[in-house]
C-alpha cells in the first residue's frame, strides 16, 4: 500500500511576464502513494493550479521549470512530447478547473467525447461507448445524456461527464483541480464522494485533489498538504492537519472556517489580516511572515522542511515555540 | 520613467510593437503622405494637357499619361485626396451613427425603444446598398464631397449598430453598470464612462473597418460614374481608363496603378486591424 | 398597514418571470410568490443554490429589474410607485447593494475613488468634508486610505474592493443593504474579516442586511433569520437557529446533509443523489396537500405544499 506512484522533488515553476518573474511554484516536494487521495489546499494564487499544469502540460507561459517529477519511476519532466502523450489518460490524467466551460455548445455530448478521445489516440467506436455507458451508470447518469446538448445539463451533470471521460482508461494517477468549486452544495457532495468511490473501486489509482476548501478535503482526503504563496507550508494526515495544525497559517485558516453551530453572537471567528504577497520578483524568506502574528527575525530566511512526527512535515522556523497555544 | 509609462499603457505597448501594426501603419502613412504632398510634387494640373498622350511611365510622367495627354500621377494623387476625404468623413459619420444607435438600443435592450431602433436598422440592412446609392445619387444632380459622404455612410452604419448593440447588451449586465445605476448616475454618463469607454478598442477597430468599407464604396460609386460631379477621384480615373479601353490599348498604367494604390492601402489597414486585434486581446498576444 | 411600517422592508407575493425569444417566447419562472419582512437592524440570510432565484430577489429590491407581480414595500411605500428621478434618488440613498464579484463591480478603467465620486455627484452630499469622511469610513472598514485611494481596481485585492464597497454603503448611511454572495469570491482567510465587519456595522449603524448566500455555514454564522429558497420559491423561513436545528422541508434537510463541514464527516454508507431531492420534495408536497405555507413552530414557517 505504501508504494510511491508520483514523486516530486524541489519543483520550481516560474512565469515570465513583462514586469519580471512570477514565482508561482517554488521548491515544492511531495510524494503520492498508490491508492491515496492527497488534498492540496491553499488560497487563490498560492500556486496549486500552476503545480497541476506543470505536471500535465509544461506549456508556456511557464518558462522556468526545475526539479524532478517521477511518475511510476519515469522522469516526466524530461520526457519527449510523444512519450508523455502515451502516458496521458492511461497513467496520468486531469480533471481541469474550467472543464465546465470546455463544452462546445453546438456539439452533442457524444460528439464531444468522440472528438476529445480521438485527440488522445483512442478510437471512439461501439466498444468504447459501451464502456462510457457503463461508467455513466456508475456516476448515476442516464445513457440519454450522450444525445443531449451541454445546455441541457446542469453543472453537476457536466462535471460527471468530464469525470467519466478523464477516467475512462482507468488512470493510475489523476489530478482533480477545483472540481467542486463551481458546483452547488448538493452536487459538491456527490462529485466529491464519487471521486472517492472511483478510487475505492480501483478505477482510478491515486488522486491529487486541489481545492481552496478545506472542509471538502476533510471529507475525502487521507492526507492534506497546504501551500501558501508558492511555498510549502505543511503536510500530514487529514485528522492531524485539521485537529492539530502546527503552522501558524494552517492554524489561522482552520480557525477561520465557519461551521454550523457557531453564530457571530456567540463566538466571533477571526480571519487573517492582510492579503497574500505578490509573487512577482519575490525574494527570500517565509512568505507568510507579513501576516503572521509570530513572525520574527529568523523568518527573513526561507524556512526548511522539518519533521514533526511520522508523515507530518512543516516549513516554519518557530513551530515548536508557538506550540499549541492558539488551538481554540 | 519610460518603463513606468509602458507598464501603465500595456495595450499601447503591445499595439505599437506588433509587427503587423508597424507594417500596415507604415504603408498607410506613406499613402497619406502621397495624398498630402503629391500635388506639390507635380508641375501639372490634373485636367490639363501635360505631355504627349500614350506615354508610358517615365521621369517626366511617373505614372505615364493617358489618351488625352493628362498626367496620370497628378490625377491619381488628386483623386486619392478626394477619395480619402470622402472615406474619412463617411467612415466617421457611419461610426458615430452606428455607435449611438447601438448604445441606446443595447442599453434599453428589450424595450419598445430598442425595438424601434432595431427595426429601423434592419430596414437599412436589407436595402441593397448599391441600389440605394444609385437612386440617391441619381436624384442629387450636383454632388460635392459632403453629399457623397452622407450617401455612402447611410448604408455603412447598420452593421456597426447591430454589433455595438450586442456588445452593449452584454456590458449592460456588468455589475459596475448596476453599481452606477444604483448610484443614480445619469444615463448618458453611464453610456459614456461604463459602456463606451470599455468598448474603446472595439470601436477603434470598427472605425478602421468602416473607413475601409466607405472608401471602397466611394470608389465603386465613382467608378459607376456616380461620384462627385466636380473634380477628380480615384474611381473616376479608373472609370475613364475602362471607358477608353486602356488595358486593351496597352496603357496598363492608366487604370492599374491607381487601383493598385487603393488595394495596397486597404490591405495595409487590414493589417493594422488584425494587428490591433492581437494587441488588445491578451489571449492572441504573441509572448 | 401598520405592520408594514414597522418593518423596514416587506416583500409580498413577489414573482418574476423572464421571457426570452420573440416568436416562440420561452418563459422562465425565477421567483414565485415570495413574501418576507425585514426588521430594522437585523441580518436576514437568503440561502439557495444556483437557479433558486435569490439573486433575482436582490435585483428586484434594487429596482434593477421589474417584478412580474407582487409588491415590495420600503417603509410602507410601494417601490413600484417610485417613478420620477428624485424619488428614485431618495430610494437609492437608503437602499443599496453589493454584488457578487468585486472585480466586476468596479469599472476597470477608473480609479477606485470613482465609487465615492459617483454618490457625491448624484446625491448632493456636502463636499466640503468629502475627503475627511471618506478617510473616516475607510478606516472603519480597516483600509489604509493612502494605500487604497488613487489605485486602479486591478491593483487591489478582492477583499479590499469588497471593503471599499462596504465603506461606500457606510458613507451613505443606508437602511437596507443587499449583499449578494458578498464573500464567495474571497479566500477563506479574508472572508471572515469582511463578514465580521458587516455584522459590526449592522450593530453600530442599525442597518438591515439581506445576506444572499449559498453557504449554510456562513448564513448561520451571521444571521438572526433565514430564508431557504428552492426553484424560485421560499420553502422554509424563520428563526435561524430553529431552522438549522430542526429543518422540516426535504430540500433544507438535503442542504444540511450535503454541506461539507469540518468535524462532521459525510456518512459513506448513505446513498446520496442530488437528483433524489426533486422526488422527495414532490412526495412531501403530496403528503401535506392543502397545508400550503404554514407555521411549523414559533417563528418557523415551511412550505408544505404548492396547491
Amino acid at each position: 500500500m505504501n508504494e510511491t506512484i508520483l514523486e516530486i522533488k524541489n519543483l520550481k515553476a516560474y512565469y515570465k511576464i513583462l514586469k519580471g518573474e512570477v514565482k508561482a511554484v517554488d521548491d515544492i516536494s511531495l510524494e503520492i502513494r498508490r491508492g491515496e487521495i492527497l488534498g492540496l489546499a491553499g488560497e487563490s494564487g498560492c500556486g496549486k493550479s500552476t503545480l497541476a499544469s506543470t505536471l500535465i502540460s509544461r506549456k508556456p507561459p511557464l518558462h522556468y521549470i526545475s526539479g524532478e517529477v517521477k511518475l511510476l519511476g519515469q522522469d516526466i519532466m524530461n520526457m519527449s512530447k510523444e512519450e508523455f502523450q502515451k502516458m496521458r489518460l492511461k497513467n496520468i490524467s486531469i480533471i481541469p478547473q474550467y472543464a465546465l466551460d470546455a463544452f462546445s455548445p453546438t456539439k452533442k455530448i457524444r460528439t464531444f467525447i468522440a472528438d476529445l478521445v480521438s485527440e488522445h489516440g483512442i478510437k471512439p467506436d461501439e466498444e468504447f461507448f459501451e464502456k462510457v455507458k457503463e461508467r455513466l451508470d456508475f456516476v448515476n447518469l442516464d445513457h440519454s445524456v450522450l444525445d443531449r446538448y451541454p445546455m441541457e445539463l446542469s453543472g453537476g451533470m457536466k462535471q460527471r461527464v468530464i469525470m467519466v471521460i478523464s477516467t475512462i482508461l482507468d488512470p493510475e494517477f489523476i489530478i482533480a483541480d477545483e472540481i467542486t468549486s463551481a458546483l452547488d452544495v448538493s452536487s459538491q457532495r456527490f462529485v466529491a464522494t464519487l471521486l472517492a468511490r472511483l478510487r475505492d473501486e480501483g478505477i482510478i489509482g491515486s488522486v491529487l485533489f486541489i481545492t481552496h476548501d478545506l472542509s471538502i478535503l476533510y471529507q475525502i482526503a487521507e492526507r492534506i498538504m497546504v501551500m501558501y504563496a508558492g511555498h510549502f507550508v505543511e503536510i500530514g494526515p487529514t485528522d492531524e492537519i485539521i485537529g492539530n495544525p502546527c503552522h501558524p497559517y494552517t492554524k489561522a485558516l482552520i480557525s477561520s472556517l465557519p461551521r454550523v453551530g457557531i453564530q457571530y453572537k456567540d463566538k466571533k471567528l477571526s480571519g487573517i489580516k492582510g492579503t497574500p504577497p505578490s509573487l512577482l520578483n519575490i525574494g527570500e524568506g517565509c512568505r507568510f511572515r507579513f501576516r503572521c502574528p509570530y513572525a520574527a527575525g529568523e523568518c527573513e530566511e526561507t524556512p526548511q522542511r522539518e519533521k514533526i512526527n511520522d508523515g507530518h512535515y512543516i516549513a516554519c522556523w518557530r513551530w515548536q515555540e508557538i506550540g499549541s497555544d492558539s488551538n481554540e | 520613467m519610460a518603463k513606468e509609462f509602458w507598464k501603465k499603457h500595456e495595450n499601447l505597448y503591445y499595439a505599437i510593437t506588433n509587427k503587423k501594426v508597424i507594417f500596415g501603419l507604415t504603408i498607410f502613412i506613406l499613402v497619406i503622405l502621397l495624398a498630402i504632398f503629391g500635388p506639390m510634387l507635380t508641375p501639372y494640373e490634373y485636367d490639363e494637357y501635360a505631355g504627349a498622350p500614350y506615354s508610358p511611365p517615365s521621369r517626366q510622367h511617373l505614372f505615364g499619361t493617358n489618351i488625352m495627354g493628362q498626367d496620370v500621377f497628378t490625377m491619381t494623387v488628386y483623386g486619392l485626396r478626394t477619395t480619402l476625404i470622402v472615406g474619412l468623413i463617411a467612415g466617421t459619420i457611419a461610426t458615430i451613427i452606428g455607435c449611438v444607435v447601438g448604445f441606446l438600443a443595447g442599453y434599453y435592450g428589450g424595450s419598445w425603444f430598442d425595438e424601434i431602433l432595431m427595426s429601423l436598422t434592419n430596414i437599412f440592412v436589407v436595402i441593397p446598398q448599391l441600389a440605394l446609392l444609385i437612386i440617391l445619387s441619381a436624384f442629387l444632380e450636383v454632388r460635392g464631397i459632403m453629399v457623397m459622404s452622407i450617401i455612402v455612410s447611410a448604408t455603412a452604419w447598420p452593421w456597426l449598430a447591430r454589433a455595438v448593440r450586442a456588445q452593449t447588451l452584454s456590458l449592460r449586465n456588468q455589475d459596475y453598470v448596476n453599481l452606477s445605476r444604483i448610484s443614480s448616475l445619469k444615463v448618458p454618463r453611464i453610456l459614456r464612462e461604463d459602456i463606451a469607454s470599455n468598448m474603446f478598442s472595439y470601436i477603434f477597430m470598427s472605425y478602421i473597418l468602416q473607413f475601409n468599407g466607405t472608401m471602397l464604396a466611394t470608389v465603386q460609386l465613382e467608378f459607376l460614374g456616380l461620384g462627385p460631379t466636380k473634380g477628380i477621384s480615384l474611381g473616376l480615373v479608373m472609370q475613364n481608363a475602362v471607358n477608353w479601353n486602356a488595358i486593351q490599348l496597352g496603357m496598363w498604367w492608366w487604370g492599374i496603378i491607381p487601383g493598385l494604390i487603393l488595394t495596397v492601402m486597404i490591405t495595409a489597414l487590414y493589417f493594422v486591424n488584425t494587428g490591433l486585434d492581437a494587441a488588445f486581446n491578451p489571449r492572441l498576444r504573441e509572448m | 398597514m401598520s405592520e408594514q411600517v414597522q418593518n423596514v422592508m416587506s416583500v409580498r407575493n413577489l414573482s418574476k418571470v423572464f421571457k426570452s425569444g420573440v416568436f416562440k417566447p420561452k418563459y422562465t419562472v425565477a421567483v414565485q410568490d415570495v413574501s418576507f419582512d425585514i426588521k430594522p437592524g437585523t441580518i436576514i440570510s437568503l440561502i439557495g443554490e444556483s437557479g433558486s432565484g435569490k439573486t433575482t430577489i436582490g435585483k428586484l429590491i434594487l429596482k434593477l429589474i421589474k417584478p412580474s407581480s407582487g409588491k415590495i414595500y420600503y417603509k410602507g411605500k410601494d417601490i413600484e410607485e417610485i417613478r420620477n428621478k428624485d424619488e428614485l434618488k431618495e430610494y437609492y440613498k437608503k437602499v443599496q447593494g453589493i454584488f457578487q464579484d468585486p472585480f466586476a463591480t468596479f469599472n476597470p478603467l477608473y480609479r477606485v475613488d470613482r465609487i465615492f465620486d459617483m454618490i457625491y455627484d448624484s446625491f448632493g452630499y456636502d463636499k466640503s468634508n468629502k475627503e475627511e469622511r471618506i478617510h473616516q469610513v475607510l478606516q472603519d472598514v480597516n483600509l489604509v486610505p493612502e494605500r487604497t485611494l488613487g489605485k486602479f481596481p486591478h491593483q487591489l485585492s478582492g477583499g479590499q474592493l469588497q471593503r471599499l464597497l462596504i465603506a461606500r454603503a457606510l458613507l451613505m448611511d443606508v437602511d437596507v443593504l443587499i449583499a449578494d454572495e458578498l464573500i464567495s469570491m474571497l479566500d477563506a482567510s479574508t472572508r471572515i474579516g469582511v463578514l465580521n465587519l458587516l455584522v459590526e456595522l449592522t450593530e453600530k449603524k442599525g442597518m438591515s442586511v439581506i445576506f444572499i448566500t449559498h453557504d449554510l455555514n456562513l448564513g448561520y454564522y451571521i444571521s438572526d433569520e433565514s430564508l431557504i429558497m428552492y426553484k424560485g420559491r421560499l420553502v422554509e423561513s424563520g428563526d435561524t437557529k430553529k431552522i438549522y436545528e430542526s429543518p422540516v422541508h426535504p430540500y433544507t434537510k438535503m442542504l444540511f446533509n450535503s454541506v461539507p463541514e469540518i468535524g462532521k464527516r459525510w456518512d459513506p454508507e448513505e446513498e446520496f443523489l442530488p437528483e433524489q431531492v426533486i422526488k422527495d420534495v414532490e412526495e412531501f408536497y403530496k403528503e401535506n396537500a392543502g397545508k400550503g405555507f404554514a407555521a411549523a413552530g414559533e417563528n418557523h414557517y415551511v412550505l408544505y405544499s404548492i396547491d
